[in-house]
Protein backbone atom coordinates (compact mmCIF):
# COMPACT_ATOMS: atom_id res chain seq x y z
CA UNK A 1 0.00 0.00 0.00
CA UNK A 2 1.20 3.50 -0.84
CA UNK A 3 2.30 5.68 2.02
CA UNK A 4 0.67 8.89 3.22
CA UNK A 5 0.85 11.51 5.91
CA UNK A 6 -1.26 10.56 8.90
CA UNK A 7 -2.95 12.73 11.51
CA UNK A 8 -5.22 11.72 14.32
CA UNK A 9 -7.85 14.25 15.35
CA UNK A 10 -9.73 14.35 18.64
CA UNK A 11 -12.21 17.09 17.78
CA UNK A 12 -13.86 18.42 14.65
CA UNK A 13 -11.86 21.67 14.48
CA UNK A 14 -8.62 19.72 14.67
CA UNK A 15 -9.81 17.35 11.95
CA UNK A 16 -10.80 20.19 9.62
CA UNK A 17 -7.51 21.95 10.20
CA UNK A 18 -5.49 18.80 9.53
CA UNK A 19 -7.52 18.20 6.38
CA UNK A 20 -6.78 21.68 5.10
CA UNK A 21 -4.00 20.25 2.99
CA UNK A 22 -4.67 19.13 -0.57
CA UNK A 23 -5.60 15.50 -1.18
CA UNK A 24 -6.46 14.87 2.47
CA UNK A 25 -9.11 12.28 3.19
CA UNK A 26 -10.91 11.46 6.41
CA UNK A 27 -10.47 7.91 7.71
CA UNK A 28 -13.29 6.39 9.78
CA UNK A 29 -14.01 2.64 9.60
CA UNK A 30 -11.70 2.30 6.61
CA UNK A 31 -13.67 -0.53 5.01
CA UNK A 32 -13.93 1.31 1.70
CA UNK A 33 -10.99 3.68 1.92
CA UNK A 34 -8.23 1.24 2.90
CA UNK A 35 -9.55 -1.34 0.45
CA UNK A 36 -9.26 1.20 -2.37
CA UNK A 37 -5.90 2.61 -1.21
CA UNK A 38 -4.53 -0.94 -1.31
CA UNK A 39 -5.80 -1.20 -4.89
CA UNK A 40 -4.27 2.24 -5.53
CA UNK A 41 -7.67 3.39 -6.83
CA UNK A 42 -7.73 6.05 -4.11
CA UNK A 43 -4.45 7.87 -3.67
CA UNK A 44 -4.56 10.08 -0.59
CA UNK A 45 -1.55 12.23 0.25
CA UNK A 46 -2.82 12.57 3.78
CA UNK A 47 -5.26 10.67 5.96
CA UNK A 48 -6.95 12.30 8.91
CA UNK A 49 -8.17 9.66 11.36
CA UNK A 50 -11.48 10.90 12.79
CA UNK A 51 -12.30 7.80 14.83
CA UNK A 52 -11.77 9.57 18.16
CA UNK A 53 -14.12 12.46 17.38
CA UNK A 54 -17.15 12.63 19.71
CA UNK A 55 -19.60 11.80 16.93
CA UNK A 56 -20.89 8.44 18.08
CA UNK A 57 -24.31 9.20 19.58
CA UNK A 58 -27.84 8.53 18.40
CA UNK A 59 -30.16 11.24 19.76
CA UNK A 60 -33.90 11.68 19.41
CA UNK A 61 -34.61 15.39 18.91
CA UNK A 62 -37.63 17.15 20.44
CA UNK A 63 -39.36 17.35 17.04
CA UNK A 64 -39.17 13.56 16.62
CA UNK A 65 -36.22 13.56 14.24
CA UNK A 66 -33.21 11.36 15.02
CA UNK A 67 -29.66 12.66 14.86
CA UNK A 68 -27.05 10.01 14.14
CA UNK A 69 -23.39 10.76 14.74
CA UNK A 70 -21.09 10.20 11.77
CA UNK A 71 -19.11 7.53 13.63
CA UNK A 72 -22.01 5.39 14.84
CA UNK A 73 -21.21 1.96 13.44
CA UNK A 74 -23.59 0.13 11.14
CA UNK A 75 -24.00 -2.55 13.83
CA UNK A 76 -24.86 -0.04 16.56
CA UNK A 77 -27.33 1.82 14.36
CA UNK A 78 -29.04 -1.36 13.19
CA UNK A 79 -29.55 -2.50 16.78
CA UNK A 80 -30.56 0.79 18.35
CA UNK A 81 -33.95 0.24 20.04
CA UNK A 82 -35.44 3.47 18.78
CA UNK A 83 -34.34 2.72 15.22
CA UNK A 84 -35.62 -0.86 15.37
CA UNK A 85 -39.00 0.33 16.65
CA UNK A 86 -39.55 3.44 14.52
CA UNK A 87 -37.43 2.83 11.44
CA UNK A 88 -37.44 -0.94 10.86
CA UNK A 89 -36.60 -0.33 7.19
CA UNK A 90 -33.28 1.23 8.22
CA UNK A 91 -32.34 -1.52 10.66
CA UNK A 92 -33.18 -4.19 8.09
CA UNK A 93 -31.26 -2.42 5.33
CA UNK A 94 -28.16 -2.15 7.51
CA UNK A 95 -28.30 -5.80 8.55
CA UNK A 96 -28.67 -6.89 4.94
CA UNK A 97 -25.39 -5.24 3.99
CA UNK A 98 -21.84 -6.58 4.19
CA UNK A 99 -20.83 -8.92 7.04
CA UNK A 100 -20.79 -8.88 10.84
CA UNK A 101 -17.13 -7.81 10.95
CA UNK A 102 -17.52 -5.10 8.30
CA UNK A 103 -20.66 -3.70 9.94
CA UNK A 104 -18.77 -3.56 13.23
CA UNK A 105 -16.19 -1.28 11.61
CA UNK A 106 -18.20 0.62 9.01
CA UNK A 107 -19.64 3.95 10.12
CA UNK A 108 -22.77 5.89 9.20
CA UNK A 109 -20.90 8.65 7.35
CA UNK A 110 -18.55 6.13 5.76
CA UNK A 111 -21.51 4.19 4.42
CA UNK A 112 -22.80 7.39 2.82
CA UNK A 113 -19.32 7.90 1.29
CA UNK A 114 -19.06 4.35 -0.09
CA UNK A 115 -17.59 4.08 -3.59
CA UNK A 116 -19.04 2.06 -6.43
CA UNK A 117 -18.33 -1.67 -6.85
CA UNK A 118 -17.88 -1.53 -10.64
CA UNK A 119 -14.95 -3.89 -11.35
CA UNK A 120 -13.61 -1.57 -14.05
CA UNK A 121 -13.41 1.20 -11.43
CA UNK A 122 -11.71 -1.15 -8.98
CA UNK A 123 -9.26 -2.84 -11.35
CA UNK A 124 -7.23 0.36 -11.75
CA UNK A 125 -6.42 -0.54 -15.37
CA UNK A 126 -9.55 -0.30 -17.51
CA UNK A 127 -10.83 3.01 -18.83
CA UNK A 128 -13.12 4.49 -16.17
CA UNK A 129 -14.47 8.05 -16.17
CA UNK A 130 -14.90 8.01 -12.42
CA UNK A 131 -11.31 7.09 -11.76
CA UNK A 132 -9.81 8.88 -14.73
CA UNK A 133 -12.18 11.48 -16.19
CA UNK A 134 -12.33 11.37 -19.98
CA UNK A 135 -10.91 7.85 -20.30
CA UNK A 136 -14.27 6.27 -21.14
CA UNK A 137 -16.65 3.80 -19.47
CA UNK A 138 -15.71 0.15 -19.85
CA UNK A 139 -18.96 -1.08 -18.32
CA UNK A 140 -21.36 0.28 -20.94
CA UNK A 141 -20.19 -2.22 -23.54
CA UNK A 142 -18.62 -4.61 -21.06
CA UNK A 143 -19.67 -6.81 -18.17
CA UNK A 144 -22.60 -4.96 -16.61
CA UNK A 145 -24.80 -7.65 -15.12
CA UNK A 146 -24.72 -7.16 -11.38
CA UNK A 147 -23.48 -3.78 -10.10
CA UNK A 148 -24.65 -1.59 -12.95
CA UNK A 149 -27.71 0.58 -13.07
CA UNK A 150 -30.76 1.02 -15.26
CA UNK A 151 -31.86 4.32 -13.70
CA UNK A 152 -29.91 7.59 -13.63
CA UNK A 153 -27.13 6.38 -15.93
CA UNK A 154 -25.23 8.52 -18.41
CA UNK A 155 -22.99 7.76 -21.35
CA UNK A 156 -20.08 8.33 -18.95
CA UNK A 157 -20.93 5.98 -16.05
CA UNK A 158 -23.53 3.34 -15.20
CA UNK A 159 -22.29 2.03 -11.83
CA UNK A 160 -24.87 1.59 -9.05
CA UNK A 161 -24.50 3.17 -5.66
CA UNK A 162 -23.81 0.09 -3.53
CA UNK A 163 -25.31 1.10 -0.16
CA UNK A 164 -28.38 -0.50 1.42
CA UNK A 165 -28.44 1.95 4.33
CA UNK A 166 -28.67 4.93 1.97
CA UNK A 167 -31.68 3.44 0.21
CA UNK A 168 -33.54 3.27 3.53
CA UNK A 169 -32.49 6.83 4.35
CA UNK A 170 -33.69 8.05 0.96
CA UNK A 171 -37.12 6.58 1.74
CA UNK A 172 -37.23 7.93 5.29
CA UNK A 173 -36.01 11.40 4.32
CA UNK A 174 -32.87 12.78 5.94
CA UNK A 175 -30.42 15.64 6.13
CA UNK A 176 -26.64 15.41 5.96
CA UNK A 177 -25.00 17.80 8.41
CA UNK A 178 -21.51 18.83 7.40
CA UNK A 179 -18.85 21.04 8.85
CA UNK A 180 -16.14 22.65 6.77
CA UNK A 181 -13.73 25.55 6.46
CA UNK A 182 -16.73 27.85 5.84
CA UNK A 183 -18.74 26.57 8.78
CA UNK A 184 -21.70 24.23 9.12
CA UNK A 185 -24.37 23.47 6.57
CA UNK A 186 -27.10 20.95 5.83
CA UNK A 187 -27.66 19.03 2.62
CA UNK A 188 -30.91 17.25 1.83
CA UNK A 189 -30.14 13.53 1.63
CA UNK A 190 -31.69 13.27 -1.84
CA UNK A 191 -29.37 16.03 -3.10
CA UNK A 192 -26.28 14.56 -1.46
CA UNK A 193 -25.45 11.87 -4.00
CA UNK A 194 -25.05 13.17 -7.54
CA UNK A 195 -26.06 11.59 -10.82
CA UNK A 196 -23.00 10.75 -12.95
CA UNK A 197 -24.01 13.00 -15.88
CA UNK A 198 -20.92 14.48 -17.52
CA UNK A 199 -18.94 14.41 -14.28
CA UNK A 200 -19.03 10.88 -12.83
CA UNK A 201 -15.92 11.67 -10.78
CA UNK A 202 -18.14 13.95 -8.67
CA UNK A 203 -20.19 11.59 -6.53
CA UNK A 204 -21.54 13.82 -3.78
CA UNK A 205 -22.23 17.39 -2.76
CA UNK A 206 -19.37 17.72 -0.24
CA UNK A 207 -16.97 20.60 -0.85
CA UNK A 208 -13.22 20.06 -0.35
CA UNK A 209 -12.35 19.92 3.34
CA UNK A 210 -15.92 19.31 4.49
CA UNK A 211 -16.66 16.56 7.00
CA UNK A 212 -19.99 14.83 7.62
CA UNK A 213 -20.79 15.20 11.31
CA UNK A 214 -24.34 13.80 11.49
CA UNK A 215 -27.19 12.36 9.51
CA UNK A 216 -30.59 13.56 10.73
CA UNK A 217 -33.53 11.30 9.94
CA UNK A 218 -36.96 12.83 9.36
CA UNK A 219 -39.48 12.05 12.11
CA UNK A 220 -41.08 8.66 11.54
CA UNK A 221 -44.27 8.68 9.50
CA UNK A 222 -47.12 8.25 11.99
CA UNK A 223 -48.94 4.90 12.01
CA UNK A 224 -46.68 3.55 9.30
CA UNK A 225 -44.99 0.24 8.71
CA UNK A 226 -41.79 -0.21 6.77
CA UNK A 227 -39.46 -2.86 5.40
CA UNK A 228 -36.39 -3.42 3.24
CA UNK A 229 -36.42 -6.17 0.65
CA UNK A 230 -33.11 -7.04 -0.97
CA UNK A 231 -32.76 -9.39 -3.94
CA UNK A 232 -29.27 -10.68 -4.69
CA UNK A 233 -27.24 -13.50 -6.19
CA UNK A 234 -26.86 -15.29 -2.85
CA UNK A 235 -28.71 -15.05 0.43
CA UNK A 236 -26.01 -13.25 2.37
CA UNK A 237 -23.00 -10.96 1.96
CA UNK A 238 -23.77 -9.73 -1.52
CA UNK A 239 -24.68 -6.40 -3.07
CA UNK A 240 -28.26 -5.87 -4.20
CA UNK A 241 -29.31 -6.68 -7.74
CA UNK A 242 -32.49 -4.85 -6.84
CA UNK A 243 -33.88 -3.74 -3.51
CA UNK A 244 -36.75 -1.70 -2.19
CA UNK A 245 -37.13 0.36 0.97
CA UNK A 246 -40.80 1.04 1.54
CA UNK A 247 -42.70 2.94 4.22
CA UNK A 248 -46.46 2.79 4.01
CA UNK A 249 -49.43 4.17 5.93
CA UNK A 250 -52.77 2.49 5.36
CA UNK A 251 -56.21 3.98 5.80
CA UNK A 252 -58.67 1.13 5.86
CA UNK A 253 -57.77 -0.97 2.87
CA UNK A 254 -56.26 1.92 0.93
CA UNK A 255 -52.75 3.36 0.77
CA UNK A 256 -52.86 6.77 2.46
CA UNK A 257 -49.18 7.45 1.92
CA UNK A 258 -46.14 5.54 0.66
CA UNK A 259 -42.46 6.23 0.41
CA UNK A 260 -40.40 4.10 -1.92
CA UNK A 261 -36.68 4.02 -2.61
CA UNK A 262 -34.75 1.56 -4.72
CA UNK A 263 -31.28 0.07 -4.49
CA UNK A 264 -29.16 -1.93 -6.93
CA UNK A 265 -30.78 -0.30 -9.97
CA UNK A 266 -29.85 3.39 -9.68
CA UNK A 267 -26.62 5.35 -9.93
CA UNK A 268 -27.65 6.89 -6.60
CA UNK A 269 -30.01 5.82 -3.81
CA UNK A 270 -33.22 6.11 -5.87
CA UNK A 271 -36.34 7.71 -4.47
CA UNK A 272 -39.34 6.77 -6.61
CA UNK A 273 -41.62 9.75 -5.94
CA UNK A 274 -43.84 9.22 -8.99
CA UNK A 275 -44.57 5.68 -7.90
CA UNK A 276 -45.46 7.03 -4.45
CA UNK A 277 -47.95 9.42 -6.03
CA UNK A 278 -49.39 6.64 -8.13
CA UNK A 279 -50.13 4.66 -4.96
CA UNK A 280 -51.77 7.43 -2.98
CA UNK A 281 -55.44 6.69 -2.28
CA UNK A 282 -55.30 3.40 -4.19
CA UNK A 283 -56.62 0.12 -2.81
CA UNK A 284 -53.86 -2.04 -1.31
CA UNK A 285 -54.02 -4.67 -4.01
CA UNK A 286 -51.53 -6.36 -6.28
CA UNK A 287 -52.93 -4.43 -9.24
CA UNK A 288 -52.18 -1.08 -7.59
CA UNK A 289 -48.72 -2.26 -6.60
CA UNK A 290 -47.94 -3.42 -10.14
CA UNK A 291 -49.07 -0.10 -11.60
CA UNK A 292 -46.89 1.80 -9.14
CA UNK A 293 -43.93 -0.49 -9.93
CA UNK A 294 -44.38 0.18 -13.64
CA UNK A 295 -44.32 3.91 -12.93
CA UNK A 296 -41.17 3.54 -10.82
CA UNK A 297 -39.29 1.86 -13.67
CA UNK A 298 -40.74 3.93 -16.50
CA UNK A 299 -37.51 5.71 -17.39
CA UNK A 300 -35.28 2.64 -16.95
CA UNK A 301 -32.64 2.02 -19.60
CA UNK A 302 -31.29 -1.53 -19.85
CA UNK A 303 -27.73 -2.38 -20.85
CA UNK A 304 -26.34 -5.52 -22.45
CA UNK A 305 -26.61 -7.81 -19.44
CA UNK A 306 -28.87 -6.08 -16.94
CA UNK A 307 -32.30 -5.78 -18.57
CA UNK A 308 -33.52 -8.36 -16.04
CA UNK A 309 -33.17 -5.71 -13.35
CA UNK A 310 -36.26 -3.89 -14.61
CA UNK A 311 -38.73 -6.70 -13.84
CA UNK A 312 -36.68 -7.64 -10.77
CA UNK A 313 -36.95 -4.14 -9.30
CA UNK A 314 -40.68 -4.09 -10.03
CA UNK A 315 -41.02 -7.38 -8.20
CA UNK A 316 -39.00 -5.97 -5.28
CA UNK A 317 -41.59 -3.20 -5.00
CA UNK A 318 -44.65 -5.41 -5.42
CA UNK A 319 -43.53 -8.12 -3.02
CA UNK A 320 -42.44 -5.67 -0.35
CA UNK A 321 -45.81 -3.86 -0.56
CA UNK A 322 -47.70 -7.15 -0.47
CA UNK A 323 -45.90 -8.26 2.67
CA UNK A 324 -46.23 -4.86 4.34
CA UNK A 325 -49.94 -4.52 3.67
CA UNK A 326 -50.79 -8.16 4.21
CA UNK A 327 -52.13 -8.31 0.65
CA UNK A 328 -50.27 -11.48 -0.27
CA UNK A 329 -52.10 -13.17 -3.11
CA UNK B 1 23.78 -26.19 4.55
CA UNK B 2 24.33 -28.61 7.39
CA UNK B 3 21.53 -30.54 8.99
CA UNK B 4 22.16 -28.92 12.33
CA UNK B 5 20.69 -25.58 11.29
CA UNK B 6 17.70 -27.02 9.50
CA UNK B 7 14.80 -26.76 11.90
CA UNK B 8 12.64 -29.81 12.39
CA UNK B 9 8.95 -29.33 11.66
CA UNK B 10 8.02 -29.30 15.30
CA UNK B 11 10.79 -26.85 16.25
CA UNK B 12 9.78 -24.63 13.40
CA UNK B 13 6.17 -24.64 14.50
CA UNK B 14 7.22 -23.81 18.03
CA UNK B 15 9.62 -21.09 17.11
CA UNK B 16 7.22 -19.08 15.03
CA UNK B 17 4.00 -20.25 16.56
CA UNK B 18 2.46 -20.97 13.19
CA UNK B 19 -0.20 -23.13 11.63
CA UNK B 20 -3.67 -21.91 12.33
CA UNK B 21 -4.49 -25.53 13.02
CA UNK B 22 -1.87 -25.76 15.71
CA UNK B 23 -2.78 -22.48 17.32
CA UNK B 24 -6.46 -22.87 16.67
CA UNK B 25 -7.04 -26.28 18.06
CA UNK B 26 -4.22 -28.74 18.69
CA UNK B 27 -3.68 -29.13 22.43
CA UNK B 28 -0.05 -30.26 22.02
CA UNK B 29 0.94 -26.96 20.49
CA UNK B 30 -0.93 -24.60 22.74
CA UNK B 31 2.26 -23.68 24.56
CA UNK B 32 3.86 -22.49 21.34
CA UNK B 33 1.77 -19.37 21.11
CA UNK B 34 3.50 -17.10 23.59
CA UNK B 35 4.38 -13.78 22.01
CA UNK B 36 7.71 -12.19 22.65
CA UNK B 37 7.14 -8.69 23.98
CA UNK B 38 8.21 -6.05 21.48
CA UNK B 39 9.49 -2.77 22.87
CA UNK B 40 10.64 -0.17 20.35
CA UNK B 41 10.62 2.70 22.83
CA UNK B 42 14.44 2.95 22.73
CA UNK B 43 14.47 2.87 18.93
CA UNK B 44 14.48 6.29 17.27
CA UNK B 45 11.44 6.91 15.08
CA UNK B 46 12.21 6.82 11.37
CA UNK B 47 10.62 9.46 9.14
CA UNK B 48 6.89 8.82 8.85
CA UNK B 49 6.81 6.40 11.77
CA UNK B 50 4.65 6.69 14.85
CA UNK B 51 5.06 4.94 18.19
CA UNK B 52 2.01 3.05 19.36
CA UNK B 53 1.05 0.74 22.19
CA UNK B 54 -0.87 -2.37 21.30
CA UNK B 55 -2.30 -4.45 24.12
CA UNK B 56 -2.45 -7.85 22.50
CA UNK B 57 -3.79 -10.82 24.45
CA UNK B 58 -3.09 -8.93 27.67
CA UNK B 59 0.51 -8.06 26.82
CA UNK B 60 1.48 -4.48 25.90
CA UNK B 61 3.83 -4.03 22.98
CA UNK B 62 5.42 -0.71 22.04
CA UNK B 63 5.95 -0.64 18.30
CA UNK B 64 7.27 1.98 15.89
CA UNK B 65 5.18 1.68 12.74
CA UNK B 66 4.87 3.59 9.48
CA UNK B 67 1.49 5.23 8.89
CA UNK B 68 0.54 2.70 6.22
CA UNK B 69 1.27 -0.38 8.36
CA UNK B 70 -1.77 -2.60 8.52
CA UNK B 71 -2.71 -4.06 11.90
CA UNK B 72 -2.71 -7.60 10.50
CA UNK B 73 0.83 -7.21 9.16
CA UNK B 74 2.15 -5.67 12.37
CA UNK B 75 0.75 -8.56 14.40
CA UNK B 76 2.19 -11.16 12.06
CA UNK B 77 5.51 -9.60 11.11
CA UNK B 78 6.46 -7.53 14.14
CA UNK B 79 4.82 -9.42 17.01
CA UNK B 80 5.25 -12.87 15.41
CA UNK B 81 1.59 -13.60 16.11
CA UNK B 82 1.02 -15.52 12.90
CA UNK B 83 -2.16 -17.27 13.98
CA UNK B 84 -4.16 -14.47 12.38
CA UNK B 85 -4.17 -15.15 8.64
CA UNK B 86 -4.03 -13.00 5.55
CA UNK B 87 -6.47 -14.24 2.94
CA UNK B 88 -7.87 -11.71 0.49
CA UNK B 89 -6.40 -8.66 2.26
CA UNK B 90 -9.54 -6.68 1.27
CA UNK B 91 -12.12 -7.48 3.93
CA UNK B 92 -13.87 -10.09 1.88
CA UNK B 93 -12.77 -13.43 3.35
CA UNK B 94 -12.60 -12.96 7.13
CA UNK B 95 -9.36 -14.94 7.65
CA UNK B 96 -7.88 -11.93 9.50
CA UNK B 97 -10.77 -11.57 11.97
CA UNK B 98 -9.76 -10.64 15.51
CA UNK B 99 -11.31 -8.70 18.38
CA UNK B 100 -10.62 -5.01 18.99
CA UNK B 101 -11.96 -3.97 22.39
CA UNK B 102 -14.13 -7.09 22.29
CA UNK B 103 -15.60 -6.47 18.83
CA UNK B 104 -14.85 -8.72 15.84
CA UNK B 105 -13.32 -6.80 12.92
CA UNK B 106 -11.23 -7.42 9.81
CA UNK B 107 -7.64 -6.59 10.75
CA UNK B 108 -6.62 -6.28 7.10
CA UNK B 109 -8.70 -3.10 6.80
CA UNK B 110 -7.28 -1.55 9.97
CA UNK B 111 -4.26 0.72 10.19
CA UNK B 112 -2.06 -0.10 13.19
CA UNK B 113 -1.72 3.63 14.00
CA UNK B 114 -5.49 3.84 14.41
CA UNK B 115 -5.34 1.27 17.21
CA UNK B 116 -2.93 2.92 19.64
CA UNK B 117 -4.05 1.85 23.11
CA UNK B 118 -6.68 -0.60 21.93
CA UNK B 119 -7.09 -4.06 23.43
CA UNK B 120 -6.68 -6.71 20.81
CA UNK B 121 -7.43 -10.40 21.12
CA UNK B 122 -6.09 -12.82 18.54
CA UNK B 123 -6.51 -16.57 18.22
CA UNK B 124 -3.38 -16.96 20.37
CA UNK B 125 -5.17 -15.20 23.22
CA UNK B 126 -8.14 -17.54 23.49
CA UNK B 127 -6.53 -20.36 25.46
CA UNK B 128 -6.21 -19.84 29.17
CA UNK B 129 -3.37 -21.52 31.11
CA UNK B 130 -2.92 -24.25 28.55
CA UNK B 131 -6.63 -25.00 28.20
CA UNK B 132 -8.26 -24.41 24.88
CA UNK B 133 -11.25 -22.13 24.58
CA UNK B 134 -14.50 -24.15 24.24
CA UNK B 135 -14.84 -22.95 20.63
CA UNK B 136 -11.34 -24.20 19.82
CA UNK B 137 -12.19 -27.54 21.45
CA UNK B 138 -15.38 -27.74 19.46
CA UNK B 139 -13.60 -27.09 16.15
CA UNK B 140 -11.21 -29.88 17.02
CA UNK B 141 -13.97 -32.28 18.02
CA UNK B 142 -16.20 -31.53 15.04
CA UNK B 143 -13.39 -31.53 12.49
CA UNK B 144 -14.51 -28.04 11.47
CA UNK B 145 -11.80 -27.46 8.88
CA UNK B 146 -9.91 -29.10 6.11
CA UNK B 147 -6.87 -27.00 5.20
CA UNK B 148 -7.24 -24.86 8.32
CA UNK B 149 -6.33 -21.54 6.77
CA UNK B 150 -9.63 -19.82 7.55
CA UNK B 151 -9.93 -21.48 10.96
CA UNK B 152 -8.49 -18.69 13.13
CA UNK B 153 -10.91 -16.20 11.62
CA UNK B 154 -13.82 -18.62 11.89
CA UNK B 155 -13.09 -19.21 15.57
CA UNK B 156 -12.69 -15.51 16.35
CA UNK B 157 -16.02 -14.77 14.66
CA UNK B 158 -17.69 -17.70 16.40
CA UNK B 159 -16.53 -16.56 19.85
CA UNK B 160 -17.86 -13.06 19.22
CA UNK B 161 -21.16 -14.35 17.89
CA UNK B 162 -21.78 -16.74 20.79
CA UNK B 163 -21.04 -13.95 23.26
CA UNK B 164 -23.34 -11.48 21.48
CA UNK B 165 -26.89 -11.60 22.87
CA UNK B 166 -28.20 -9.63 19.87
CA UNK B 167 -27.39 -12.45 17.44
CA UNK B 168 -29.91 -15.27 17.21
CA UNK B 169 -28.94 -18.76 18.34
CA UNK B 170 -30.67 -20.73 15.58
CA UNK B 171 -28.64 -22.24 12.71
CA UNK B 172 -29.85 -19.67 10.16
CA UNK B 173 -28.76 -16.74 12.37
CA UNK B 174 -25.34 -18.29 12.94
CA UNK B 175 -24.86 -18.90 9.21
CA UNK B 176 -25.84 -15.32 8.45
CA UNK B 177 -23.62 -13.86 11.20
CA UNK B 178 -20.67 -16.01 10.03
CA UNK B 179 -21.09 -15.19 6.35
CA UNK B 180 -18.06 -12.91 6.48
CA UNK B 181 -15.81 -15.93 7.00
CA UNK B 182 -15.25 -17.81 3.79
CA UNK B 183 -14.09 -21.45 3.86
CA UNK B 184 -13.04 -22.52 0.40
CA UNK B 185 -12.73 -26.14 1.51
CA UNK B 186 -16.43 -25.93 2.27
CA UNK B 187 -16.32 -27.12 5.88
CA UNK B 188 -19.37 -25.02 6.74
CA UNK B 189 -21.48 -27.91 7.95
CA UNK B 190 -18.94 -28.91 10.58
CA UNK B 191 -18.18 -25.29 11.45
CA UNK B 192 -21.86 -24.77 12.21
CA UNK B 193 -21.99 -27.91 14.39
CA UNK B 194 -18.86 -26.77 16.22
CA UNK B 195 -20.30 -23.33 16.93
CA UNK B 196 -23.59 -24.71 18.17
CA UNK B 197 -21.95 -27.35 20.34
CA UNK B 198 -19.54 -24.78 21.82
CA UNK B 199 -22.51 -22.56 22.62
CA UNK B 200 -24.06 -25.35 24.67
CA UNK B 201 -20.81 -25.99 26.54
CA UNK B 202 -20.28 -22.30 27.26
CA UNK B 203 -23.83 -22.03 28.57
CA UNK B 204 -23.15 -24.97 30.88
CA UNK B 205 -19.91 -23.43 32.11
CA UNK B 206 -21.32 -20.02 33.02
Amino acid sequence: MRTFQFDKATDTEQALKAAGAEQAMFLAGGTTLLDLVKLDVMQPERLVDVNRLPLNKIETLSDGRVRIGALVTNTTLARDEHIVEHYPVLSQALLSGATTQLRNKATTAGNVMQRVRCHYFRDNVSPCNKREPGSGCSAIEGDNRSVHAVLGTSEHCIATHPSDMCVAMAAIGATVQVQGPKGEREIDFLDYHLLPGDTPEREHALQPGELITHIVLAAPLADSRSAYLKLRDRASYQFALASSAIIVRLQGDRIAEARIALGGVGTKPWRATEAEQALRGQPATEDSFRRAADVAMQGAKPYRQNAYKIPLAKQAIVRNLQTLTGAVA
Amino acid sequence: MSDSILPGRRTFLKSVGVSSLAVAAAPAWVQAAQAVRVDDSEQPLKPGEQRINLKVNGQTHTVNVPANAVLLDVLRDRLQLTGTKKGCDHGQCGACTLHVNGVAVNSCLSLAVSHDGDEITTIEGLEKDGTLHPVQEAFWEHDAYQCGYCTSGQIMSAVAIINDPAIGTDDASVREAMSGNICRCGAYKNILSAVQSAREKMKGAS
